[in-house]
C-alpha cells in the first residue's frame, strides 16, 4: 500500500462518518466567524430551533464590514448593525468575540495563525473562501457558505465530497525583490483560476521550505484563486518554532503530545498525488495582473497581451471583456501604467513582513502627488507591531494613510472603494470586476510592489529601487 | 427547498469563463440585509445595467427571450471566487433553476445544492452544441433538464448524459426533508461518540481553548 498524503491523514483523521460516493461528514475542530456571516449564522441556528453545539470551537471577530479609519469613523449603518448583531449573537450564546479595540481583533485569516487558533493537523472553517490561507500552519481549511455555516453552528460537522489531491513543487530560489505573493500569481497564471478546482493542493519543493510561516500564509491564501478550496504546507520546525507560546497554541504536556502528532503529518516519501506540477522558481520576476481575473496576470517587464491570440474561445471573450474594462492597450508594456490608488492590506498581504517590505521601498521617499496610498495592518497584534518598529512612521512620513486592522479596501462591503474609472495597485488577492468598487481598475501586486507604485505615481518595477538586498 | 422536478425552460447563452460571485451579487447587496427574492433584482448586476441604472440592451438576460431563461449556459469555472451563498440566492431569486458550465467554483457547487439550484457538469463541447442550435427568433431556445434521470435535452433534441452526485442529486429530488442538516441531526450519538474518542487521541484540539477565560 503507497503511504500517505498529508491532506488523507487529516482527512481520515476528521472522518466521523462515510457517507458513500465520496462524501463524508467530518468532524469540525475550529470555525471562525465574521460580522458578514456571523449575524445571520447564530440567528439561523436559533430560527431552527436548534442550539449551538460546541460554542467553545467557534471564534469570532469584526473585519469585513467595519470601518478601518481612526476611531472606526464612517462604519455604515448597516456595519454597526451587523457588529450589534454579532455582539448579541456571540454573547448569548457563548462564543468568544474579538471585538474591534481588543488587542487581537483582525481580519479573520491574521488572526487565526496569530492566536494560535490555527494548528496542523486541525480542520478549520469559515464562512470565507480565503479560509484556505490557514493551510500555511499545515491545518486543513476550507471556505463554506451560509447553510453550511449554520450546518457546523448546529452538529460541529459538515458534509463535504473528497477532493483530489495535487501537489505543487516550487523549486529552487527566489530572486531578489521577488516575494511569495509573485510566485503564486505566477503559479495562478501557469495552472489557471480553474487549475486547482476540485483539488486539495499540497505546496512542496525547496522554494517552501526556505519560506517564512508568513510567506506560507500568502502562498496557501491565493489557493482559491487556482479554484482549490484547499491549500496546505506540511508543518516543520518553523511552525512548530511559530505557534509556540501563542495564546491559543497548546502547551505543557499537551504541547509535546501535540508535536508529536505534528511531526507525523507530513506526506509520505511514497504517498501519491492524482496530479503534480513543478514549478522553478529562479526566474520567477515580480508578477502584476493585467486584468479582471488573477490569472490573467504577467511579469512585471511584460507586455499586455493580443488577446485575439487565444484560441480558447472562452478565454478569448473573457480576455477582451477584460482589457475594455480595465482600459489598457494590447502591446503596450504595463510598466508605466498611471495608478490612481495604492492599497497595502488584506489577508493575502498585511502581516508584519508584508509591511516591512513595502516600508524599505517607502522610507525616506514620497508617494506621487498623484495617488492616493493605504496602509491597512491585518490585525491589532500586527499594527503594535509595526508601530513599536516605526514603520507607521516611515509610511506616514511618505504620505501613505495609516490605518485600523480590517479588510478595508479588499472588499468594498464598508464603502472603503477605489472611485469608479481609477486604477489601483493592491496587494489583496481578487482584480475581479467591481471588487474594489463598481469600476475600480484593480491590478494585484506584492506590498514591495504596490510600495514602489505609490512612489513612482504608476506601476513599477520594484527591482528598480535600491535598498532592496 | 422545493423538489427539482423535471425542468423545460428557456437557456441563455453566457459562455465567458471564470464568472466570479463577485460578479454574480455585489458584496453591498448581502451587506444590505435584503430577503432572498429581493436579490435577483442586483443578480449580475454590473453586467445587467448601466451606471445609470438602466438596463444594458447588450446583456443576454436582458434580451428576448432570454428576459425568461431559467437555465444557463455557462462558461468554465462557473461560480469561481467568494464563498458568498447570496449569489445562489440571486440566481433564484431572478428565477434561475440549472447552470450548465465545463466547471464549477468548488464552494459556489456546493451552496448550489444547499438552495436546489442545480449545477450540472457538462464539457464545452457540448454546452457549445447545446448553444449552437438556440434559435431565438422561432422560439426554439428551450432545454429539459431531467435530474432524476440525469439527462439534458437540447433544443434539437439531442440528449446528453450528465452526473451528479447520488447524495445531493437525491436531495433535490426529495426536498426539503433530506437537507444536509435534518440528517446529520440524527446522528448526535455518533458525533459525541466522535468527540470522546478524539479528546483522548488530539486533546489539545479541545483543551487550549477551553482553559482560558
Ligand atoms: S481581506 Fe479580503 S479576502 Fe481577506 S477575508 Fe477580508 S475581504 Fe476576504
Amino acid at each position: 500500500m503507497p503511504g500517505r498524503t498529508m491532506f488523507q491523514k487529516i482527512w481520515d483523521d476528521h472522518v466521523l462518518a462515510d457517507l458513500g460516493d465520496s462524501f463524508y461528514l467530518l468532524h469540525i475542530d475550529r470555525h471562525i466567524m465574521h460580522d458578514l456571516g456571523g449575524p445571520g449564522g447564530i440567528l439561523s441556528v436559533e430560527q431552527r430551533g436548534l442550539r449551538i453545539r460546541n460554542p467553545e470551537l467557534t471564534f469570532a471577530t469584526a473585519d469585513h464590514a467595519i470601518s478601518t479609519a481612526k476611531g472606526r469613523a464612517g462604519t455604515s449603518g448597516v456595519g454597526v448593525r451587523l457588529l450589534e448583531g454579532l455582539r448579541t449573537g456571540t454573547r448569548s450564546a457563548g462564543i468568544r468575540l474579538f471585538d474591534i479595540g481588543e488587542p487581537v481583533q483582525g481580519i479573520v485569516h491574521v488572526i487565526g495563525p496569530e492566536l494560535g487558533l490555527t494548528l496542523p493537523g486541525a480542520l478549520l472553517v469559515c464562512g470565507d473562501s480565503h479560509t484556505c490561507t490557514h493551510g500555511g500552519i499545515g491545518a486543513m481549511a476550507f471556505g463554506i457558505g451560509t447553510t453550511e455555516v449554520t450546518h457546523v453552528l448546529a452538529t460541529q460537522t459538515l458534509v463535504q465530497p473528497q477532493p483530489k489531491t495535487m501537489r505543487v513543487h516550487l523549486e529552487g530560489d527566489m530572486a531578489v525583490g521577488v516575494t511569495a505573493k509573485d510566485l503564486m500569481l505566477h503559479v495562478i497564471g501557469a495552472i489557471g483560476v480553474g487549475g486547482g478546482s476540485g483539488y486539495a493542493v499540497e505546496y512542496a519543493g525547496s522554494a517552501i521550505r526556505n519560506m517564512s510561516i508568513e510567506e506560507r500564509l500568502t502562498i496557501c491564501n491565493l489557493s482559491i484563486e487556482l479554484g482549490a478550496k484547499i491549500g496546505m504546507i506540511a508543518p516543520d520546525e518553523k511552525t512548530f518554532a511559530y505557534l509556540k507560546g501563542r495564546k491559543f497554541a497548546p502547551a505543557g504536556e499537551l504541547w509535546d503530545r501535540a508535536i508529536a502528532y505534528w511531526r507525523a503529518l507530513p506526506s509520505d516519501a511514497d504517498a501519491e498525488f492524482d496530479h503534480e506540477v513543478e514549478i522553478q522558481v529562479d526566474n520567477v520576476a515580480p508578477h502584476v495582473t493585467w486584468g479582471t481575473s488573477p490569472e490573467q496576470v504577467l511579469p512585471v517587464d511584460g507586455m499586455i497581451p493580443d488577446t485575439a491570440t487565444l484560441a480558447d474561445a472562452g478565454k478569448r471573450e473573457a480576455a477582451a471583456a477584460a482589457l475594455k474594462y480595465m482600459g489598457l492597450q494590447p502591446g503596450r508594456p504595463i510598466i508605466g501604467t498611471p495608478v490612481d490608488w495604492v492599497f497595502i492590506g488584506s489577508c493575502a498581504n498585511s502581516r508584519i513582513s508584508d509591511l516591512r517590505s513595502a516600508a524599505k521601498v517607502a522610507r525616506g521617499r514620497k508617494v506621487a502627488s498623484t495617488v492616493r496610498a493605504w496602509v491597512v495592518p491585518g490585525s491589532e497584534s500586527v499594527k503594535r507591531q509595526a508601530e513599536a518598529e516605526g514603520l507607521d512612521h516611515v509610511f506616514r512620513d511618505a504620505g501613505f494613510e495609516w490605518r485600523e486592522p480590517g479588510c478595508s479596501m479588499c472588499v468594498a462591503a464598508n464603502g472603503e472603494t477605489v472611485p469608479s474609472g481609477q486604477r489601483s495597485v493592491s496587494t489583496s488577492n481578487r482584480n475581479f470586476v467591481g471588487r474594489q468598487g463598481p469600476g475600480a481598475r484593480t491590478h494585484l501586486a506584492s506590498p514591495a510592489m504596490a510600495a514602489a507604485a505609490a512612489i513612482a505615481g504608476h506601476i513599477a518595477d520594484v527591482r528598480k529601487f535600491e535598498e532592496l538586498t | 427547498m422545493k423538489p427539482f422536478g423535471v425542468l423545460t425552460a428557456t437557456a441563455a447563452p453566457f459562455l465567458r469563463d471564470n464568472i466570479d460571485t463577485d460578479i454574480i451579487i455585489r458584496i453591498e447587496r448581502l451587506v444590505g440585509l435584503m430577503g432572498h427574492a429581493d436579490l435577483g433584482h442586483w443578480c449580475f448586476e454590473l453586467l445587467r445595467y448601466l451606471p445609470d441604472g438602466s438596463e444594458n440592451p447588450d446583456f443576454i438576460l436582458n434580451q428576448e427571450p432570454y428576459r425568461q431563461s431559467e437555465v444557463l449556459l455557462a462558461g468554465a469555472n462557473f461560480g469561481c471566487g467568494s464563498s458568498r451563498e447570496g449569489a445562489v440566492w440571486a440566481m433564484m431569486g431572478m428565477g434561475l433553476k440549472a447552470v450548465l458550465a465545463p466547471s464549477f467554483g468548488q464552494i459556489f457547487y456546493n451552496n448550489c445544492f444547499q438552495n436546489g439550484l442545480l449545477p450540472i457538469v457538462l464539457p464545452r463541447t457540448s454546452i457549445e452544441e447545446i448553444i449552437s442550435e438556440l434559435r431565438p427568433d422561432s422560439g426554439g431556445t428551450s432545454v429539459t433538464v431531467d435530474l432524476e434521470r440525469q439527462f439534458v435535452v437540447s433544443p434539437g433534441g439531442r440528449e446528453y448524459t450528465f452526473e451528479t452526485p447520488p447524495l445531493r442529486r437525491q436531495a433535490l429530488l426529495d426536498g426539503v426533508e433530506a437537507d444536509d442538516l435534518s440528517l446529520t441531526l440524527k446522528r448526535e450519538a455518533e458525533i459525541a461518540a466522535f468527540q470522546a474518542r478524539d479528546r483522548w487521541r488530539r486533546p489539545w484540539i479541545y483543551e487550549s481553548v477551553e482553559v482560558l477565560s
